[in-house]
């Protein structure tokens, strides 16, 4: 993974970047995979080594192929970096072990959902049953999120074609 | 009848049934193995996106029009949000799958069922409609 992020960096011809980043999100579904999170890792093959790498594509298709190299090199944005990388580092070492029982995860709500989510739901797959039954209005709000990116999409994209092809028959009507 | 892409287009015409079944699979097997609305969604996105993507975006736009995509989008949602209320008018609180059926377990199932085709549609209705538009800005550029 850190081979992959470091040449996506370092690489310039875009389409290239677009295959690495995909490459990427596969190999992080195979670490969930790992941690036996299958629907975690589900997902993100499927849509950050799917769906993106073809969006990515799209997008080159509309733009170019190339990435502009700076003329400058600016040292701002690396400062940002190394300070946020740095405290997230600081952060996870607070962190419970993986996998460790006396977590504060494994303590609150979670016993009873694993306990009795077979009585209450009855689907064999909890996971499920948290994300469509216990956290309902969660799924709900994502649903949500997913709908307003599309309108938003469409709002942006979709509507300036439409006002082109407009301006275009107020061209030929002059 | 031999274009370059024969090789392509025969395959793409064989794998696009699995991956839809698969969708499907991953859609109403969510229960019992890894998977939901979520996942089913994007991959019945791509069995379309690579319909698109091999047989052009022309045929590709008669099978789903941007109408059919739209109503895709906005009814999952509704369905997801209409469990809810439904659920309401049957006495219980909204989302509360219980009181959609007189057993729980079994009012359970039918809401979690519900509610995941509902995140499915919309999850695929807004994947194939923001790649059809993506790629419908492209070809309005090029002309």
């Amino acid at each position: 993974m850190v081979v992959t992020a470091y040449t996506l960096v370092r690489i310039r011809s875009l389409f290239a970047v677009a295959m690495l980043s995909g490459i990427y999100s596969l190999v992080g579904a195979s670490l969930y995979l790992v941690m036996d999170a299958v629907d975690v890792a589900f997902t993100e093959a499927a849509v950050g080594a799917g769906i993106s790498t073809v969006l990515m594509l799209g997008t080159l298709s509309l733009t170019t192929r190339m990435e502009k190299v700076p003329k400058k090199v600016s040292p701002l944005p690396l400062v940002i970096v190394t300070v946020t990388g740095a405290l997230l580092i600081y952060a996870s070492l607070d962190m419970p072990y993986y996998g460790d029982p006396s977590a504060p995860i494994h303590h609150n709500v979670s016993i009873r959902y694993v306990e009795k989510s077979g009585e209450e739901i009855g689907v064999p797959n909890i996971v499920t049953s948290i994300l469509a039954s216990y956290r309902g209005y969660d799924t709900l709000g994502e649903t949500s999120v997913i709908f307003t990116a599309a309108i938003g999409v469409m709002a942006l994209i979709g509507r300036s074609r439409r006002r082109k092809k407009l301006s275009d028959q107020d061209g030929e009507d002059a | 009848m031999m274009s370059p892409q024969s090789i392509l287009r025969v395959v793409s015409k064989l794998l696009i049934p699995p991956i839809l079944l698969f969708a499907l699979y991953v859609q109403f097997h969510g229960d019992f193995g890894p998977g939901g609305g979520f996942q089913a969604g994007v991959i019945f996105a791509s069995a379309f996106i690579l319909y698109a993507l091999v047989f052009g975006i022309e045929t590709a736009r008669k099978v789903a029009p941007a109408w059919l995509t739209r109503l895709m989008l906005a009814g999952g949602l509704l369905l997801y949000a209409g469990v809810g209320v439904v659920a309401m008018i049957m006495g219980g609180d909204y989302l509360d799958y219980s009181a959609l059926r007189a057993d729980p377990v079994a009012g359970q199932h039918l809401g979690i069922l519900l509610i995941e085709f509902g995140v499915g549609t919309t999850v695929a209705g807004a994947m194939i409609s923001i790649f059809l538009i993506f790629d419908g800005r492209g070809r309005e550029q090029e002309s």
